[in-house]
Protein backbone atom coordinates (compact mmCIF):
# COMPACT_ATOMS: atom_id res chain seq x y z
CA UNK A 1 0.00 0.00 0.00
CA UNK A 2 0.95 3.62 -0.21
CA UNK A 3 2.16 3.97 3.31
CA UNK A 4 4.22 0.81 3.06
CA UNK A 5 5.75 2.01 -0.21
CA UNK A 6 6.65 5.27 1.43
CA UNK A 7 8.46 3.50 4.14
CA UNK A 8 10.22 1.24 1.70
CA UNK A 9 11.49 4.38 0.02
CA UNK A 10 13.28 5.20 3.18
CA UNK A 11 16.51 3.47 2.57
CA UNK A 12 18.82 4.68 5.34
CA UNK A 13 20.38 2.54 7.97
CA UNK A 14 17.97 4.10 10.40
CA UNK A 15 14.82 6.13 9.99
CA UNK A 16 15.05 9.82 10.78
CA UNK A 17 11.31 10.23 10.94
CA UNK A 18 8.92 7.58 12.16
CA UNK A 19 5.56 9.37 11.91
CA UNK A 20 4.51 10.88 8.63
CA UNK A 21 1.79 13.29 7.68
CA UNK A 22 -0.59 11.20 5.63
CA UNK A 23 -4.28 10.90 5.07
CA UNK A 24 -5.76 9.38 8.16
CA UNK A 25 -2.90 10.28 10.48
CA UNK A 26 -4.28 11.09 13.92
CA UNK A 27 -2.71 14.23 15.36
CA UNK A 28 -2.77 15.85 18.77
CA UNK A 29 -3.39 19.60 18.78
CA UNK A 30 -0.87 21.25 21.07
CA UNK A 31 -1.98 24.87 21.11
CA UNK A 32 -4.73 27.08 19.83
CA UNK A 33 -8.46 27.05 20.47
CA UNK A 34 -8.63 23.26 20.21
CA UNK A 35 -5.60 22.55 22.34
CA UNK A 36 -5.53 19.06 23.78
CA UNK A 37 -7.83 17.39 21.25
CA UNK A 38 -7.22 14.66 18.67
CA UNK A 39 -7.93 15.13 14.96
CA UNK A 40 -7.50 13.11 11.81
CA UNK A 41 -5.75 14.59 8.78
CA UNK A 42 -8.21 14.38 5.92
CA UNK A 43 -6.32 16.23 3.22
CA UNK A 44 -3.29 18.43 2.72
CA UNK A 45 -4.01 21.95 1.51
CA UNK A 46 -0.55 23.34 0.99
CA UNK A 47 2.84 23.32 2.61
CA UNK A 48 1.56 24.66 5.91
CA UNK A 49 -2.03 23.57 6.29
CA UNK A 50 -4.11 20.47 6.35
CA UNK A 51 -7.78 19.82 6.22
CA UNK A 52 -8.53 18.29 9.53
CA UNK A 53 -11.54 16.68 11.19
CA UNK A 54 -12.25 15.41 14.68
CA UNK A 55 -15.79 14.10 14.77
CA UNK A 56 -15.28 12.10 17.97
CA UNK A 57 -13.29 14.80 19.75
CA UNK A 58 -15.42 17.87 19.11
CA UNK A 59 -13.35 19.53 16.38
CA UNK A 60 -15.20 20.70 13.30
CA UNK A 61 -13.81 20.00 9.91
CA UNK A 62 -11.44 22.86 9.21
CA UNK A 63 -8.06 23.92 7.93
CA UNK A 64 -5.34 23.74 10.51
CA UNK A 65 -1.67 24.64 10.33
CA UNK A 66 0.77 21.77 10.75
CA UNK A 67 2.65 23.71 13.35
CA UNK A 68 0.01 23.22 16.00
CA UNK A 69 -0.35 19.50 15.30
CA UNK A 70 1.75 16.78 16.85
CA UNK A 71 1.55 13.44 15.07
CA UNK A 72 0.56 10.35 17.00
CA UNK A 73 1.16 6.72 16.17
CA UNK A 74 -2.35 6.10 14.97
CA UNK A 75 -3.39 6.03 11.32
CA UNK A 76 -6.92 5.60 10.08
CA UNK A 77 -8.02 4.25 6.79
CA UNK A 78 -10.14 6.48 4.68
CA UNK A 79 -9.68 8.07 1.27
CA UNK A 80 -8.59 11.69 1.02
CA UNK A 81 -11.33 14.34 1.48
CA UNK A 82 -13.65 11.70 2.90
CA UNK A 83 -16.83 12.92 4.49
CA UNK A 84 -17.04 13.43 8.21
CA UNK A 85 -19.27 10.39 8.47
CA UNK A 86 -16.57 8.15 7.09
CA UNK A 87 -13.95 9.66 9.27
CA UNK A 88 -16.14 8.98 12.26
CA UNK A 89 -16.75 5.41 11.19
CA UNK A 90 -13.04 4.79 10.76
CA UNK A 91 -12.29 6.45 14.10
CA UNK A 92 -14.75 4.38 15.99
CA UNK A 93 -13.71 1.20 14.25
CA UNK A 94 -10.14 1.69 15.38
CA UNK A 95 -11.35 2.80 18.80
CA UNK A 96 -8.89 5.66 18.79
CA UNK A 97 -10.23 7.34 21.93
CA UNK A 98 -9.58 4.32 24.08
CA UNK A 99 -6.23 3.61 22.50
CA UNK A 100 -5.21 7.19 23.07
CA UNK A 101 -6.03 7.19 26.77
CA UNK A 102 -3.96 4.00 27.07
CA UNK A 103 -0.82 5.56 25.62
CA UNK A 104 1.94 6.86 27.83
CA UNK A 105 1.67 10.24 26.13
CA UNK A 106 -1.91 10.74 27.23
CA UNK A 107 -1.11 9.50 30.73
CA UNK A 108 1.72 11.97 31.06
CA UNK A 109 -0.57 14.79 30.00
CA UNK A 110 -3.11 13.73 32.56
CA UNK A 111 -0.50 13.49 35.30
CA UNK A 112 0.72 16.99 34.49
CA UNK A 113 -2.81 18.35 34.71
CA UNK A 114 -3.42 16.66 38.02
CA UNK A 115 -0.19 18.01 39.43
CA UNK A 116 -1.12 21.55 38.46
CA UNK A 117 -4.47 21.19 40.19
CA UNK A 118 -3.04 19.92 43.47
CA UNK A 119 -4.22 21.81 46.52
CA UNK A 120 -2.07 22.50 49.55
CA UNK A 121 -3.54 19.50 51.37
CA UNK A 122 -2.87 17.27 48.34
CA UNK A 123 0.72 18.41 48.25
CA UNK A 124 1.11 17.43 51.87
CA UNK A 125 -0.35 13.98 51.23
CA UNK A 126 1.95 13.48 48.24
CA UNK A 127 4.92 14.49 50.34
CA UNK A 128 4.02 11.96 53.00
CA UNK A 129 3.46 9.22 50.45
CA UNK A 130 6.76 9.92 48.70
CA UNK A 131 8.58 9.94 52.00
CA UNK A 132 7.15 6.58 52.97
CA UNK A 133 7.91 5.09 49.55
CA UNK A 134 11.48 6.28 49.62
CA UNK A 135 11.91 4.93 53.08
CA UNK A 136 10.77 1.49 52.00
CA UNK A 137 13.00 1.55 48.96
CA UNK A 138 15.99 2.65 50.97
CA UNK A 139 15.35 -0.04 53.48
CA UNK A 140 15.39 -2.74 50.84
CA UNK A 141 18.46 -1.31 49.17
CA UNK A 142 20.29 -1.21 52.47
CA UNK A 143 19.37 -4.81 53.07
CA UNK A 144 20.77 -5.86 49.72
CA UNK A 145 23.91 -3.81 50.27
CA UNK A 146 24.45 -5.46 53.60
CA UNK A 147 24.04 -8.90 52.08
CA UNK A 148 26.48 -8.21 49.31
CA UNK A 149 29.01 -6.63 51.65
CA UNK A 150 28.77 -9.63 53.97
CA UNK A 151 29.52 -11.97 51.04
CA UNK A 152 32.50 -9.85 50.09
CA UNK A 153 33.78 -9.85 53.65
CA UNK A 154 33.58 -13.64 53.89
CA UNK A 155 35.59 -13.96 50.67
CA UNK A 156 38.16 -11.53 51.97
CA UNK A 157 38.49 -13.28 55.28
CA UNK A 158 38.78 -16.66 53.64
CA UNK A 159 41.60 -15.35 51.41
CA UNK A 160 43.46 -14.14 54.50
CA UNK A 161 42.96 -17.42 56.21
CA UNK A 162 44.42 -19.20 53.27
CA UNK B 1 -77.37 83.51 55.14
CA UNK B 2 -74.20 82.52 56.90
CA UNK B 3 -75.27 78.90 56.78
CA UNK B 4 -75.99 78.82 53.10
CA UNK B 5 -72.85 80.73 52.20
CA UNK B 6 -70.89 78.23 54.25
CA UNK B 7 -72.44 75.29 52.52
CA UNK B 8 -71.54 76.38 49.02
CA UNK B 9 -67.92 77.46 49.04
CA UNK B 10 -66.45 78.84 45.86
CA UNK B 11 -62.86 77.78 45.54
CA UNK B 12 -60.71 80.38 43.91
CA UNK B 13 -58.16 78.67 41.73
CA UNK B 14 -54.96 78.49 43.71
CA UNK B 15 -56.57 79.06 47.08
CA UNK B 16 -55.98 76.66 49.93
CA UNK B 17 -58.37 75.75 52.68
CA UNK B 18 -56.28 74.56 55.58
CA UNK B 19 -57.33 72.30 58.34
CA UNK B 20 -60.42 70.24 59.00
CA UNK B 21 -63.60 71.38 57.38
CA UNK B 22 -66.48 72.15 59.70
CA UNK B 23 -69.14 69.48 59.33
CA UNK B 24 -72.25 70.67 57.52
CA UNK B 25 -74.95 71.39 59.96
CA UNK B 26 -77.97 70.90 57.74
CA UNK B 27 -80.73 69.59 59.92
CA UNK B 28 -81.89 67.12 57.35
CA UNK B 29 -78.40 65.57 57.21
CA UNK B 30 -78.25 64.44 60.80
CA UNK B 31 -81.58 62.78 60.62
CA UNK B 32 -80.76 60.93 57.45
CA UNK B 33 -77.63 59.15 58.56
CA UNK B 34 -74.89 60.09 60.96
CA UNK B 35 -72.40 57.86 59.19
CA UNK B 36 -72.25 60.29 56.29
CA UNK B 37 -71.08 63.23 58.35
CA UNK B 38 -69.73 65.06 55.36
CA UNK B 39 -72.09 65.79 52.56
CA UNK B 40 -70.26 66.08 49.28
CA UNK B 41 -69.69 69.84 49.14
CA UNK B 42 -71.24 71.80 46.38
CA UNK B 43 -68.71 74.41 45.38
CA UNK B 44 -69.82 77.90 44.62
CA UNK B 45 -68.95 79.30 41.24
CA UNK B 46 -66.21 81.86 41.11
CA UNK B 47 -67.19 85.02 42.91
CA UNK B 48 -64.78 87.06 40.85
CA UNK B 49 -66.15 87.72 37.38
CA UNK B 50 -63.56 87.70 34.67
CA UNK B 51 -62.94 90.95 32.80
CA UNK B 52 -60.23 89.61 30.55
CA UNK B 53 -58.19 86.46 30.73
CA UNK B 54 -56.18 86.49 33.94
CA UNK B 55 -57.85 89.68 35.23
CA UNK B 56 -60.71 89.61 37.74
CA UNK B 57 -63.05 92.37 38.70
CA UNK B 58 -62.24 92.41 42.39
CA UNK B 59 -59.01 92.90 44.23
CA UNK B 60 -57.48 90.51 46.71
CA UNK B 61 -58.86 92.28 49.72
CA UNK B 62 -62.34 92.54 48.14
CA UNK B 63 -62.26 88.83 47.43
CA UNK B 64 -61.18 88.14 50.98
CA UNK B 65 -64.37 89.81 52.14
CA UNK B 66 -66.59 88.25 49.48
CA UNK B 67 -65.38 84.73 50.24
CA UNK B 68 -65.74 85.35 53.97
CA UNK B 69 -62.20 84.14 54.61
CA UNK B 70 -62.35 85.96 57.96
CA UNK B 71 -64.63 83.14 59.07
CA UNK B 72 -62.42 80.35 57.71
CA UNK B 73 -59.24 80.43 59.65
CA UNK B 74 -57.74 77.06 60.40
CA UNK B 75 -54.67 75.95 62.24
CA UNK B 76 -52.07 73.73 60.65
CA UNK B 77 -51.38 70.56 62.64
CA UNK B 78 -48.48 70.83 65.04
CA UNK B 79 -45.24 69.59 63.51
CA UNK B 80 -42.86 67.31 65.40
CA UNK B 81 -40.34 70.09 65.86
CA UNK B 82 -42.93 72.36 67.42
CA UNK B 83 -44.03 69.56 69.66
CA UNK B 84 -40.45 69.03 70.78
CA UNK B 85 -40.12 72.70 71.52
CA UNK B 86 -43.23 72.59 73.60
CA UNK B 87 -42.13 69.64 75.71
CA UNK B 88 -39.28 71.18 77.56
CA UNK B 89 -36.79 69.23 79.64
CA UNK B 90 -36.48 70.37 83.22
CA UNK B 91 -33.90 73.16 83.62
CA UNK B 92 -32.97 72.42 87.24
CA UNK B 93 -32.87 69.42 89.53
CA UNK B 94 -32.89 69.20 93.30
CA UNK B 95 -30.25 66.89 94.63
CA UNK B 96 -29.78 65.73 98.22
CA UNK B 97 -26.70 66.97 100.03
CA UNK B 98 -25.07 65.41 103.06
CA UNK B 99 -23.61 66.91 106.19
CA UNK B 100 -25.19 68.58 109.26
CA UNK B 101 -26.83 71.92 109.15
CA UNK B 102 -26.46 72.02 105.43
CA UNK B 103 -30.07 72.12 104.37
CA UNK B 104 -31.12 68.84 102.84
CA UNK B 105 -31.07 69.84 99.17
CA UNK B 106 -29.40 71.96 96.62
CA UNK B 107 -31.02 73.18 93.44
CA UNK B 108 -28.65 72.26 90.63
CA UNK B 109 -28.78 73.41 87.05
CA UNK B 110 -29.05 70.59 84.56
CA UNK B 111 -27.14 72.40 81.81
CA UNK B 112 -24.42 74.54 83.28
CA UNK B 113 -22.78 77.62 81.80
CA UNK B 114 -19.43 76.98 80.15
CA UNK B 115 -16.44 77.35 82.48
CA UNK B 116 -14.05 78.43 79.74
CA UNK B 117 -14.37 80.66 76.71
CA UNK B 118 -11.47 80.37 74.30
CA UNK B 119 -9.86 83.63 73.17
CA UNK B 120 -9.95 82.56 69.54
CA UNK B 121 -13.05 81.16 68.06
CA UNK B 122 -12.44 77.96 66.18
CA UNK B 123 -14.06 78.22 62.76
CA UNK B 124 -16.86 75.78 62.15
CA UNK B 125 -15.85 72.75 60.12
CA UNK B 126 -17.58 72.17 56.83
CA UNK B 127 -20.09 69.37 56.72
CA UNK B 128 -18.65 66.09 55.47
CA UNK B 129 -20.61 63.24 53.96
CA UNK B 130 -20.30 59.55 54.46
CA UNK B 131 -17.20 59.61 56.70
CA UNK B 132 -18.01 56.92 59.20
CA UNK B 133 -15.98 55.95 62.25
CA UNK B 134 -14.21 52.59 62.23
CA UNK B 135 -16.90 50.86 64.25
CA UNK B 136 -19.44 51.56 61.53
CA UNK B 137 -17.34 50.51 58.57
CA UNK B 138 -18.58 47.75 56.28
CA UNK B 139 -16.69 44.52 56.94
CA UNK B 140 -15.82 42.40 53.96
CA UNK B 141 -14.75 38.79 53.88
CA UNK B 142 -13.16 37.02 50.95
CA UNK B 143 -15.44 34.45 49.39
CA UNK B 144 -12.77 31.80 49.80
CA UNK B 145 -12.87 32.16 53.60
CA UNK B 146 -15.83 30.34 55.16
CA UNK B 147 -16.18 28.90 58.66
CA UNK B 148 -14.06 25.77 58.84
CA UNK B 149 -11.55 26.77 56.18
CA UNK B 150 -7.93 25.89 56.82
CA UNK B 151 -5.90 29.10 56.62
CA UNK B 152 -2.15 29.58 56.36
CA UNK B 153 -0.96 32.38 58.63
CA UNK B 154 1.75 34.45 57.00
CA UNK B 155 2.85 36.92 59.67
CA UNK B 156 3.34 36.97 63.38
CA UNK B 157 4.84 34.39 65.64
CA UNK B 158 2.74 31.67 64.08
CA UNK B 159 3.81 32.26 60.52
CA UNK B 160 3.50 29.32 58.22
CA UNK B 161 1.13 27.47 60.50
CA UNK B 162 -2.05 25.99 59.21
CA UNK B 163 -5.03 26.90 61.28
CA UNK B 164 -8.82 26.48 61.35
CA UNK B 165 -10.98 29.55 60.76
CA UNK B 166 -13.96 29.94 63.10
CA UNK B 167 -15.69 33.23 62.41
CA UNK B 168 -15.24 36.88 61.59
CA UNK B 169 -15.47 39.25 64.55
CA UNK B 170 -17.21 42.61 64.61
CA UNK B 171 -13.99 44.49 63.93
CA UNK B 172 -13.38 42.46 60.78
CA UNK B 173 -10.57 40.35 62.21
CA UNK B 174 -10.76 36.59 61.88
CA UNK B 175 -11.15 34.35 64.91
CA UNK B 176 -8.92 31.36 64.49
CA UNK B 177 -7.82 28.33 66.47
CA UNK B 178 -4.95 25.84 65.97
CA UNK B 179 -6.43 23.76 67.61
CA UNK B 180 -3.99 24.28 70.45
CA UNK B 181 -3.23 20.58 70.91
CA UNK B 182 -2.22 20.26 67.27
CA UNK B 183 -0.03 23.26 66.55
CA UNK B 184 0.06 25.47 69.64
CA UNK B 185 -2.06 28.19 68.12
CA UNK B 186 -4.68 29.27 70.66
CA UNK B 187 -7.97 31.04 70.05
CA UNK B 188 -6.56 34.07 68.38
CA UNK B 189 -7.38 36.93 66.05
CA UNK B 190 -5.71 37.32 62.67
CA UNK B 191 -6.06 39.75 59.86
CA UNK B 192 -7.69 38.65 56.65
CA UNK B 193 -4.97 40.25 54.52
CA UNK B 194 -2.14 38.29 56.06
CA UNK B 195 -3.61 34.89 55.51
CA UNK B 196 -3.82 32.43 52.61
CA UNK B 197 -7.12 30.61 52.36
CA UNK B 198 -6.71 27.01 51.26
CA UNK B 199 -9.50 25.06 49.67
CA UNK B 200 -9.47 22.52 52.48
CA UNK B 201 -12.53 22.85 54.67
CA UNK B 202 -13.51 21.30 58.00
CA UNK B 203 -17.19 20.88 58.76
CA UNK B 204 -17.77 23.28 61.64
CA UNK B 205 -21.51 23.60 61.31
CA UNK B 206 -22.14 21.70 64.53
CA UNK B 207 -19.63 23.61 66.60
CA UNK B 208 -21.02 26.10 69.09
CA UNK B 209 -18.74 28.99 69.95
CA UNK B 210 -19.14 30.77 73.29
CA UNK B 211 -20.85 34.11 72.89
CA UNK B 212 -18.34 36.10 74.90
CA UNK B 213 -15.55 35.67 72.34
CA UNK B 214 -15.59 39.23 70.97
CA UNK B 215 -13.01 41.86 70.16
CA UNK B 216 -13.11 43.19 73.71
CA UNK B 217 -12.20 39.74 75.00
CA UNK B 218 -9.11 39.56 72.82
CA UNK B 219 -7.99 43.16 73.11
CA UNK B 220 -4.55 43.68 74.62
CA UNK B 221 -4.69 45.10 78.14
CA UNK B 222 -2.42 47.99 79.12
CA UNK B 223 -2.06 49.34 82.68
CA UNK B 224 -2.67 53.05 82.82
CA UNK B 225 -2.06 54.06 86.41
CA UNK B 226 1.52 55.24 86.85
CA UNK B 227 1.65 57.13 90.10
CA UNK B 228 4.53 59.26 88.83
CA UNK B 229 7.21 57.15 90.41
CA UNK B 230 10.07 57.58 88.03
CA UNK B 231 12.12 54.50 87.39
CA UNK B 232 9.50 52.10 88.62
CA UNK B 233 6.95 52.90 85.96
CA UNK B 234 8.34 50.47 83.44
CA UNK B 235 8.51 47.62 85.90
CA UNK B 236 4.91 47.70 86.96
CA UNK B 237 3.61 47.52 83.39
CA UNK B 238 2.65 44.02 82.31
CA UNK B 239 5.71 42.68 80.50
CA UNK B 240 4.87 39.06 80.27
CA UNK B 241 1.53 37.89 79.03
CA UNK B 242 -0.06 35.32 81.30
CA UNK B 243 -2.76 32.98 80.16
CA UNK B 244 -5.90 33.49 82.21
CA UNK B 245 -8.02 30.59 83.36
CA UNK B 246 -10.92 31.77 81.29
CA UNK B 247 -8.85 31.55 78.15
CA UNK B 248 -7.92 28.00 79.03
CA UNK B 249 -11.51 26.95 79.57
CA UNK B 250 -12.69 28.63 76.40
CA UNK B 251 -9.89 26.97 74.47
CA UNK B 252 -10.95 23.62 75.85
CA UNK B 253 -14.62 24.04 75.01
CA UNK B 254 -13.89 25.02 71.42
CA UNK B 255 -11.13 22.52 70.76
CA UNK B 256 -13.00 19.59 72.27
CA UNK B 257 -15.65 20.13 69.59
CA UNK B 258 -13.24 20.55 66.71
CA UNK B 259 -10.66 17.83 67.41
CA UNK B 260 -12.96 14.85 66.79
CA UNK B 261 -14.03 16.36 63.46
CA UNK B 262 -10.39 16.75 62.46
CA UNK B 263 -9.55 13.20 63.50
CA UNK B 264 -12.20 11.85 61.17
CA UNK B 265 -10.50 13.22 58.05
CA UNK B 266 -7.44 11.09 57.22
CA UNK B 267 -4.10 12.90 57.44
CA UNK B 268 -5.72 16.21 58.33
CA UNK B 269 -4.16 16.23 61.76
CA UNK B 270 -0.67 15.81 60.34
CA UNK B 271 -1.45 18.50 57.78
CA UNK B 272 -2.40 20.97 60.48
CA UNK B 273 0.71 20.12 62.40
CA UNK B 274 2.94 20.81 59.42
CA UNK B 275 4.21 24.22 58.44
CA UNK B 276 3.99 25.89 55.03
CA UNK B 277 7.26 26.74 53.32
CA UNK B 278 8.53 27.70 49.89
CA UNK B 279 11.40 25.92 48.25
CA UNK B 280 13.19 25.98 44.91
CA UNK B 281 10.86 25.94 41.98
CA UNK B 282 7.76 26.69 44.06
CA UNK B 283 6.08 29.89 42.97
CA UNK B 284 3.08 31.11 45.00
CA UNK B 285 1.36 32.63 41.98
CA UNK B 286 1.39 29.23 40.28
CA UNK B 287 0.27 27.20 43.28
CA UNK B 288 -3.31 26.20 43.69
CA UNK B 289 -4.14 26.51 47.37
Amino acid sequence: METQDKKEYVNHFFQVFKRYVEIGRVAYISFGPHAGKLVAIVDVIDQNRALVDGPCSGVRRQAMPFKCMQLTDFVLKFPHSARQKHVRVAWEKENINEKWTGTRWAKKIEAREKKAKMTDFDRYKVMKAKKMRNRIIKHEVKKLQKQSSKKFNIHFVSVFVL
Amino acid sequence: DGVTSDAGLALEPGSRILGPFPSSKMAGEKKAGEKKAKKPRKHHASRNPVLARGIGKYSRSAMYARKAMYKRKYDAPETKIEKKKREKAPATLTKPVGGDKNGGNRVVKVRKMPRYYPTEDVPRKLLSHGKKPFCQHKRKLRASITPGTVLIILTGRHRGKRVVFLKQLASGLLLVTGPLAINRVPLRRTHQKFVIATSTKVDISGVKLPKHLTDAYFKKKRLRKPKHQEGEIFDTEKEKYEVTEQRKTDQKTVDSQILPIIKKVPQLRGYLRSVFALSNGVYPHKLVF
